[in-house]
């Protein structure tokens, strides 16, 4: 019960001066955040420079929780390849391996076939309707290196999303609670 | 400045951050590797032109190869797969995977298998008539953390019949 007065009484003490000045000072952490998140889109090329694995698809190299870094540069799409593409009207991107490629001598254009690791049959029922290849402007990136676990933090606040409310709520209060 | 929280705060971020680092290092120390392999195509099964107007054929290989030089305390797994490679017309390039497996082990990187394709050889369109290809094995060596990488071998001088059968 001490601890409830004493934190009422820290949020009657508050100050306006002492309230902007931590609401400015949290909008710098959430600005140099997103600065950073931009410099990697550049950095790597891709507008996704992390993605957090889904499926169990490419089991068991990638787990569902782990992270893979992405990088898309101009080099030409090659078998073998792990990339992370996303299919026309799908939010979610997918990665996978490329098992086919054909590169037309004139235009330079691909067709690109992929297929999940541990999946039994390559991909074309995941594609659109009447879609047989992915083409280059599908695919995001390709997987350059790996951080196991990390992701499951991700995952676990995407499907309960109660967890980042509670969160949020607790830093809130936490940033509002301190007296510096 | 002095407080637990503090104290327990900075220590928890200087090794996070060193932790980082060093699995950022990992993925540049390794050098020494001689992977070897050969690979026989020891008949072809069969060779059509299917209803929709793609050739296919179908091929017995054997596949010998020894990876095991590739593995080091931060690997994974190998991926290891063979492709045909070739040229047609409209195509400067075609690669078409045959076969994959994963290996999980050291002990599995020096293998030798007899299998007909895992997938299956179309081409876009009927060129592969007396069609000369690579057969290329990859590898792709997947760290426990950090970075992947990939190499192979390209071996030439394999060829397709004159006639369907």
């Amino acid at each position: 019960m001490g601890w409830i007065g004493e934190t009422v009484d820290s949020i009657k003490s508050i100050k306006i001066r002492q309230l902007l000045t931590q609401a400015v000072t949290l909008g710098m952490i959430v600005t140099s955040a997103l600065i950073i998140w931009k410099a990697m889109m550049c950095v790597t090329g891709t507008e996704s420079p992390v993605v957090v694995v889904l499926s169990g698809s490419m089991e068991p190299a990638f787990q569902r929780g782990d992270i893979l870094f992405l990088r898309m540069t101009k080099d030409p799409i090659r078998t073998g390849e792990i990339v992370v593409f996303k299919i026309d009207g799908r939010d979610i991107p997918i990665v996978h391996r490329v098992i086919e490629v054909h590169e037309r001598k004139t235009t330079g254009k691909v067709d690109v076939l992929t297929k999940g690791d541990n999946n039994d049959v390559d991909d074309i029922g995941l594609y659109a309707d009447g879609q047989m290849w992915l083409h280059r402007h599908h695919i995001m990136g390709r997987a350059v290196g790996f951080l196991p676990y990390v992701g499951w933090v991700t995952i676990i606040m995407t499907e309960k999303p109660i967890i980042k409310y509670l969160l949020i709520g607790a830093m809130g209060l936490l940033v509002i609670t301190s007296k510096d | 400045m002095h407080s637990f929280g503090y104290r327990a705060n900075s220590l928890l971020t200087f090794a996070v951050t060193i932790l980082a680092f060093m699995c950022a290092i990992v993925s540049f120390s390794f050098s020494n590797q001689t992977p070897s392999a050969q690979i026989q195509i020891l008949n072809i099964n069969w060779f059509q032109k299917q209803p929709h107007g793609n050739d296919e054929v179908s091929l017995t290989l054997n596949i010998t190869a020894d990876l095991q030089s590739l593995f080091t305390w931060n690997t994974k797994q190998v991926f290891a797969f063979v492709a045909a490679e070739y040229k047609t017309s409209k195509n400067s390039l075609n690669q078409v995977s045959l076969w994959d497996a994963i290996i999980p082990e050291k002990e599995h990187a020096k293998f030798w298998i007899q299998i007909s394709n895992k997938y299956r050889f179309i081409d876009q369109g009927y060129n592969l008539r007396r069609k000369d290809f690579n057969l290329t094995l990859h590898w792709h060596v997947m760290p426990k953390t950090g970075k992947m990488f990939a190499d192979k071998i390209v071996m030439s001088g394999y060829s397709l019949p004159d006639a369907y059968r």
